[in-house]
């Protein structure tokens, strides 16, 4: 686990008033301290801690999403963060006119615009719906991409597709462990977008082919991947983008 | 089933203007012209898209997980048989393209398969189709009309399927597998826009070159406003600025149970 670069605050104490909020989280309490921290590999025990009254928030030092619905969103704004922030490096790379074509740059500048729209979203609406309470919206993450050559075509398209099918798989697997009907939509509307990056950059890295929804990810039922925040955050942890440490152990 | 009530649900005002919006809007399929009103009522029954129990047609639109598979299943059905006469038409697909649309094909008989099983005795019967909208469409004959046709479809299944999650929140894991269909008819309608030239994402409600008689397939994708906010407020905080078009295209949009039903009559004799 990397050290926590980021400065935040203990949770308080505090619990959740309806103001006017984008979203409403309502019946959640914040737990006491005291908490088993798991680790980020630690699959044994995960889903035993599934608690979804707890808060997202600062647990000794180390942030973690939070249970319930909150925790299910904070997780989708961890993810939307990375993939932000990703292609923010991608298009502002200074060989970014020379690494793409031109319906190569078109892709990624679309992925930059929509993946910034969903992590912006996400922060508003957090905030909003996390109102009256303290340190409970995940802050800005901190990235770093050792090695990643930004002026790799192949190297960036695979990192790409990486995260867009990582996301598809995440918002698939989460969806069931929401209860608000609001959110599950809006989940909805973000996860068709992600399989239509996803496809995009599959079929830019082989063209002519079935890639775009290979057999690799859809199966012989002809389903997409689904996998819990357990599955997906070691996975998304072992990619080394995100330098923040977090813990996800109210999540199933 | 009655007959009064079928007419005055596809007489809406909605779907009247849509269908006879002149295609002159930017609309190079020319050979569409106008498709009457008079299609809309050929179209099937509620009834018998949701159910093949008589006693419940009157409540055909009332939400319930089995009523949100029922659904499924018909639009399955539909790009099933669609892509499986593509692909048996000789000489409409180019051999450099087959290979996307028997992997489309293959997933849509999946899907028809998979939901089938998973309704069991509630699965409604394959509904008998038309893709040529009565001779209006030259769908297997011309293959632009195909892909547009084919985009229509997958960019309706994204956006039914996404209407339809709140009603399998009861059950986990027909949920999870409809939300698992739901991202593989996405990726679909990527590759399908692609291929037409188009983005994989929708801007606005712009289809992108596409016939009249689909705005309804599009109308609402143009919404910028997400859980209550205004997203056309939110700006990027370290690379090029927002755009509207990117707003747009970031969020997929629903329709609702009944408007799918709409859009996928057009294309059901009986």
């Amino acid at each position: 686990m990397k050290k926590t670069k980021v400065s935040v605050s203990e949770v308080a104490t505090g619990s959740l008033t309806n103001r006017r909020s984008f979203l409403k989280i309502s019946g959640l309490t914040l737990a006491g301290t005291g908490l088993l921290l798991a680790g980020c590999s630690d699959d044994d025990d995960a889903g035993s801690n599934v608690d979804p009254t707890q808060l997202p928030g600062v647990r000794n030092g180390v942030f973690d999403l939070g249970g319930g619905d909150a925790g299910i969103l904070t997780y989708a704004y961890a993810l939307e963060q990375l993939e932000a922030d990703f292609y923010t490096r991608v298009v502002n790379s200074n060989t970014f006119g020379s690494t793409f074509n031109a319906e190569e740059r078109e892709v990624l500048a679309d992925l930059y615009q929509h993946e910034v729209y969903h992590r912006e979203f996400f922060k508003v609406a957090l905030t909003g719906a996390l109102a009256g309470t303290t340190g409970t919206v995940l802050p800005d993450l901190e990235f770093a991409y050792d090695g990643l050559n930004w002026n790799n075509r192949a190297t960036v398209l695979a990192t790409a597709k990486a995260l867009e099918d990582t996301g598809v798989a995440a918002y698939n697997g989460a969806g069931r462990y929401i209860t608000t009907p609001d959110y599950l939509v809006i989940a909805g509307k973000i996860v068709s977008v992600e399989a239509r990056h996803a496809a995009a950059i599959r079929s830019l890295i082989n063209p002519g082919s079935a890639d775009f929804a290979g057999d690799d990810v859809v199966d012989a039922n002809g389903l997409d991947k689904a996998q819990k925040p357990s599955q997906i955050i070691p996975v998304v942890a072992s990619l080394d983008f995100i330098q923040t440490a977090f813990t996800a152990q109210y999540l199933p | 089933m009655n007959i009064l009530k079928l007419i005055e649900s596809f007489t809406n005002e909605g779907m009247l203007k849509s269908l006879s919006d002149k295609t002159s809007r930017r609309d190079s399929f020319s050979q569409f012209g106008k498709i009457g009103a008079g299609a809309a009522l050929a179209a099937v029954p509620f009834g018998m898209l949701f159910s093949s129990n008589k006693a419940t047609a009157q409540t055909a639109t009332a939400a319930t997980a089995t009523s949100a598979l029922q659904l499924a299943l018909t639009l399955e059905y539909l790009e099933d048989e669609f892509y499986q006469m593509g692909l048996d038409a000789n000489g409409l697909i180019p051999s450099a393209d087959q290979t996307y649309i028997a992997q489309v094909s293959q997933h849509e008989a999946a899907h028809v398969a998979f939901l089938s099983q998973a309704l069991g005795a509630d699965a409604p019967a394959k509904p008998t189709f038309d893709f040529t909208m009565g001779g209006q469409l030259d769908t297997f004959t011309n293959y632009q009309t195909f892909l547009a046709v084919a985009q229509a479809f997958e960019d309706t299944g994204v956006r039914a399927y996404k209407g339809q999650a709140g009603n399998l929140m009861s059950n986990g894991d027909l949920l999870t597998a409809a939300l698992q269909i739901h991202s593989v008819e996405a990726r679909h309608a990527s590759q399908i826009r692609r291929m037409r030239g188009n983005k994989g994402w929708i801007t606005g409600n712009n289809g992108g070159n596409m016939p009249g008689f689909t705005q309804p397939v599009y109308d609402g994708e143009q919404n910028t406003t997400q859980g209550g906010a205004n997203i056309t407020t939110l700006s990027a905080t370290n690379g090029p600025a927002l755009t509207l078009n990117g707003a747009t295209e970031s969020f997929d949009e629903i329709l609702t149970g009944d408007q799918a039903v709409t859009i996928a009559s057009l294309f059901i004799v009986s």
